[in-house]
């Protein structure tokens, strides 16, 4: 789905620019285009290279799987048909963490752990669980306490104030949590009632 | 809600969080610098691996937008959207944000870079680029490692979600920003 976005937003430019005649800002946007990714990536170096430091600090003292362990009573509650002594519990909570810290390479491998996991407690069937949807909707609403790259992209143009978006983040994106959370529970209602 | 406590979270929640990663991370006898360096390393890596995404996708962006094609679709939807409070610059990141994180992330810089950062639009755009994931990265990944055929609900969970994600996010920007 990229690729043709990608494709037809570009070919629409170009197609554009013929009957607007803009193809001198056109030549001179794919220049600056590129310029503009290559100096924001080496802006992102910075913040990436301290947080990812402070993250590391924060997994080699324990830290991680100590909150993984006080999250463990409130999301056993949104998997029920999860045992809260199952692998699957831990690799949910890891991959819950990860993500609320902004390690999303490292939330990845974790949520695949957990969905084989969860595959197994299905029986091996080729279809989608109660649990695991639950899992997908917690995880696109993504629960996040500092927007890193965000920061990192505000900082690049100058804000006054590059943290002033943790608040407003925070906020957002507890409520759409709970949405998420909610929108899956109606479903799974629906759902029962049928079969 | 108190927009002060917001303010006041996003100028205190950092620096509390580092003092207490180190403050714990001695106390657990952690080589904290040496764990910090290592960690750090990966930061690079993962910088320098996102730039061929980002040249891609801002070089298509720059082009829709120096084209004029961007402000034409922009103007089509600005009457309708506006009268339900939704700004229509910030509709290309909306559609593209559940589809490709990295195609979104390109779109969030653009925005931010051509409204300032801390116009409403770069700060809406920076909290929706913030608050919500790529529904189908994780859909493709998560249920294709696995081997998962039948999606069942999970798809329209996953952009219900997104979609309540988006509705809050311009709520919450335009309550304290707006």
């Amino acid at each position: 789905m990229v690729n043709y976005i990608w494709v037809v937003m570009t070919l629409i430019g170009l197609g554009f620019a013929v009957v607007n005649g803009t193809m001198a800002e056109v030549n001179e946007a794919i220049f600056t285009g590129a310029k503009d990714a290559v100096a924001l990536c080496i802006g992102l170096v910075s913040i990436l290279v301290f947080w990812l430091g402070m993250m590391r600090i924060a997994e080699d003292s324990g830290l991680l799987s100590k909150l993984s362990r006080l999250f463990r009573p409130l999301v056993s509650k949104l998997f029920p048909e999860v045992p809260s002594n199952h692998p699957a519990m831990g690799y949910i909570l890891s991959n819950m963490i990860a993500n609320m810290f902004g390690l999303g390479n490292a939330a990845t491998p974790l949520g695949i752990k957990a969905m084989e996991e969860l595959k197994e407690l299905n029986g091996g069937k080729k279809e989608t669980s109660r649990s695991m949807i639950t899992f997908l909707a917690i995880n696109t609403a993504s629960i996040t306490l500092i927007p890193t790259t965000v920061i990192a992209i505000r900082m690049n143009y100058n804000s006054a104030n590059p943290t002033d978006i943790v608040g407003p983040t925070l906020v957002a994106t507890a409520v759409s949590a709970v949405a998420a959370i909610f929108i899956d529970r109606y479903f799974y209602y629906r759902r029962s009632k049928k079969g | 809600m108190d927009m002060e406590i917001v303010s006041a979270i996003s100028l205190w929640f950092i620096p509390v969080l580092i003092g207490f990663i180190l403050i714990y991370g001695t106390y657990k006898k952690v080589p904290t610098y040496e764990s910090f360096v290592e960690g750090g390393k990966e930061g690079i890596k993962m910088a320098v691996s996102i730039i061929p995404f980002l040249v891609g996708m801002m070089v298509a962006i720059a082009v829709f937008r120096a084209s004029g094609a961007l402000d034409l679709m922009v103007d089509w939807l600005r009457p309708g959207l506006n009268k339900v409070g939704i700004p229509a610059e910030i509709v290309p990141l909306a559609l593209i944000r559940p589809i490709s994180g990295t195609a979104a992330l390109g779109i969030t810089s653009d925005l931010i870079g051509v409204y300032g950062p801390d116009s409403f639009i770069g700060t809406l755009a920076a909290t929706l680029q913030g608050s919500t994931d790529t529904t189908f990265y994780v859909l493709t990944v998560y249920f294709g490692a696995v081997g998962i055929k039948k999606m069942g609900d999970a798809v329209k969970v996953g952009l219900l979600a997104d979609a309540v994600a988006i509705a809050t996010a311009i709520i919450v920007v335009t309550l304290m920003f707006g």
